[in-house]
């Protein structure tokens, strides 16, 4: 979606106008060296059959991919166009096996075909933005050029046929010619390098195709993470269980097993053995009490998103003000991952950040759900595997979802989450006036 | 004394009415949906009213917004609110009404019975009941400039009695002390907290949460 996006917006450019004919230049030369890469790919095609291709293939696809890569590293960098890197990964590991993958994958084939245009059109392209910049100011400074170069350098434009020798006044002729050229490419100037990153990306970029199967990539690693993650909980959920309330349920009915049977011999031991078994149900309780917090906190059920992300707050050592503006509750899991995210965000920031204020704003744009976490504490905060904010992120991803770190040594720590929510999804519940 | 009993589960709802009855209380209904709740509180006027916050028919918090709405239609209308779970910000909703005669407990302190039905009475009387689980929550929010801080560990444990709702009598049996010797904590307390002395037990834990919950 985002390619679509970029494809109707241009972006400025970034880098200063004085320097487009350089940057011109500079693709102008790269698309030559194309040739380099597309001659060997080429000839080394047909020397598969002869064997020596598949080594050659093994050597020169990567190169390509590695200058491919860093066009679409320029075009993005200095063209603000995004395009996406289209290619297969090997099912399996193996040299062959990547050689085939590789082979059969159009992005090969369409990368080679843009050295081939590349070097063509978008070299002519280039070449006329680089030229008409020179040109122009070749002829602006033309009467201080006749004027500089010994007689017979310059005063003669055009071989000498249509004008007369030119002095340095009459060079003043000229300049209306450097006025154009410079007309003409402050005018085209950037349409010329925009024409050329279209032409780069309608080739270097996925195909529908490809994009569909980048994406299936994605949601099939995600779906498996998701699977994984859900995995752990039960079994976590299960030894919870297993090992508390159900080891002390089964202790309490012991006890009362044997209070009922002590308790017309001995009244006295009979009381203890009550005590014992009272203490160990209150026990009980505060454990699956823990648990169901730890599977759906009762407060989200009962408030929503609104409501839990107050309470949360309540909790923190520090002052946490909280802003939030969403119309309707969003479906059950996304609100129950994003408080999961709002708690560790929080957690962390009263663990790690020393912080004395803390901010959450939750807001809901563009279809998504917009989480931020700030405090202003130490900073520092990374995602790291295995850490609180790499679950978050993960949690996340399940839905989509991106996180954002910025946290600067020093800090403050911003934590920047986003949830797709469409609106059409948002429950209106009814309002809870009496409270 | 007249007490009103709200908990879906009939098996909690017997043996709490069992428990009452077993001391002395007329149990005059015992309700065991939300909508049914507010009408027959105000019908009923009982002394006292012993509320679980989860009701059919949406299971979330229908006993809790039942109570604060029974007690804006009747003021100071005695409520102990029962939980399977304690949160500060049920804690404060129901403390912000004013006027005391509010408890918020955890289920669990049931089978506790004398402390539960000192809870129930204390309520009854007008006093407040609030958890330990909560009061521990907003004492462990003390941050580095508050002047919880400030508290010598005794006065710390007083000050949770005393949030709790104990009268000085009662937090001198728990702690195994003179009524004196509290006194004298309650005072330091006081002071360190800038918070006026009043002999209005009430007062002084409506006080005493207020300032903890504001900082």
């Amino acid at each position: 979606m985002t390619t679509l996006q970029n494809a109707t917006s241009a972006p400025p450019l970034r880098f200063p106008r004085l320097a487009q004919p350089f940057v011109a230049l500079g693709l102008a030369v790269l698309a030559e060296i194309g040739i380099a890469f597309f001659v060997l790919n080429v000839v080394s095609v047909p020397l598969i059959a002869v064997w020596v291709g598949i080594p050659m293939l093994l050597v020169f696809v990567p190169c390509v991919r590695w200058f491919a890569n860093c066009h679409r590293t320029i075009m993005s960098g200095f063209l603000g166009v995004r395009i996406q890197r289209p290619y297969r990964k090997p099912p399996m590991p193996g040299m062959l096996m990547w050689l085939r993958t590789t082979l059969s994958d159009p992005a090969t084939w369409r990368d080679i075909a843009w050295l081939l245009v590349n070097a063509v059109i978008g070299f002519t392209l280039n070449l006329l933005s680089f030229v008409l910049f020179v040109a122009s100011v070749f002829y602006l400074i033309y009467p201080f050029l006749v004027w500089v170069t010994p007689a017979g350098v310059f005063d003669e434009p055009f071989g000498g046929a249509i004008l007369p020798t030119l002095t340095p006044l009459t060079a003043f002729m000229m300049v209306p010619l450097g006025l154009v050229a410079f007309l003409i490419w402050s005018a085209a100037g950037e349409r010329l390098l925009r024409a050329n990153a279209f032409l780069a990306k309608s080739l270097l970029g996925p195909t529908e195709n490809a994009q569909l199967a980048i994406r299936v990539r994605e949601l099939a690693e995600s779906r498996a993470e998701t699977v994984d993650t859900q995995a752990a909980e039960l079994r976590r959920i299960e030894r919870d269980l297993h090992d508390g309330a159900q080891a002390r349920l089964a202790a309490l009915s012991m006890n009362l097993g044997m209070a009922e049977e002590m308790v017309a011999r001995d009244p006295e031991q009979a009381a203890a053995l009550l005590t014992e078994a009272r203490e160990s149900a209150s026990t009980a309780l505060s454990e699956l009490r823990d648990l169901v917090r730890g599977i759906h906190p009762p407060v989200l059920a009962d408030r929503g998103l609104d409501g839990a992300v107050n309470a949360l707050a309540l909790t923190c050592p520090f002052k946490v003000d909280v802003t939030y503006d969403v119309p309707g509750r969003p479906p059950a899991p996304v609100e129950s991952a994003a408080y999961f995210a709002v708690a560790e965000a929080l957690a962390n920031a009263v663990k790690y950040s020393a912080a004395t204020n803390a901010w959450v704003q939750i807001t809901h744009e563009d279809e998504r759900l917009h989480i931020i976490v700030g405090d202003d504490g130490v900073g520092g905060a990374t995602v790291t595997v295995g850490g609180g904010l790499y679950g978050i992120q993960r949690r996340l991803a399940a839905f989509d979802g991106t996180l954002t770190v910025v946290s600067p040594t020093g800090g403050p720590t911003t934590v920047i989450m986003e949830l797709p929510c469409e609106s059409s999804s948002l429950k209106i519940t009814p309002s809870s006036g009496t409270a | 004394m007249r007490v009103l009993i709200a908990e879906d589960h009939a098996l909690l709802r017997d043996g709490l009415i069992r428990l009452l009855e077993a001391h002395d209380f007329t149990v005059v209904e015992a309700v065991d949906n939300g909508p049914r709740l507010v009408p027959a509180l105000v019908e009923h006027r009982p002394d006292v009213a012993v509320v679980d916050v989860r009701l059919p028919p949406t299971f979330t918090d229908e006993g809790l917004k039942a109570a604060i709405e029974a007690r804006r239609q009747v003021p100071g209308l005695p409520i102990l609110v029962l939980s399977q779970y304690v949160e500060q910000l049920y804690a404060r909703e129901l403390l912000t009404g004013g006027g005391g005669a509010v408890g918020y407990l955890l289920k669990d302190r049931v089978s506790n019975v004398a402390e539960f039905l000192d809870s129930v009475r204390r309520v009854a009387a007008g006093g407040t009941a609030m958890d330990p689980d909560v009061i521990g929550q907003l004492l462990a929010r003390s941050t580095r400039d508050s002047p919880v801080t400030r508290l010598t560990p005794r006065e710390s444990e007083v000050l949770g009695l005393m949030a709790e709702g104990r009268s000085n009598a009662a937090i001198a049996a728990a702690l195994f002390v003179t009524e004196k010797a509290v006194s004298k904590h309650t005072n330091n307390i006081f002071a360190k907290l800038d918070l006026p002395p009043s002999e209005d037990d009430n007062r002084r834990v409506m006080a005493v949460l207020t300032y903890l919950s504001s900082r």
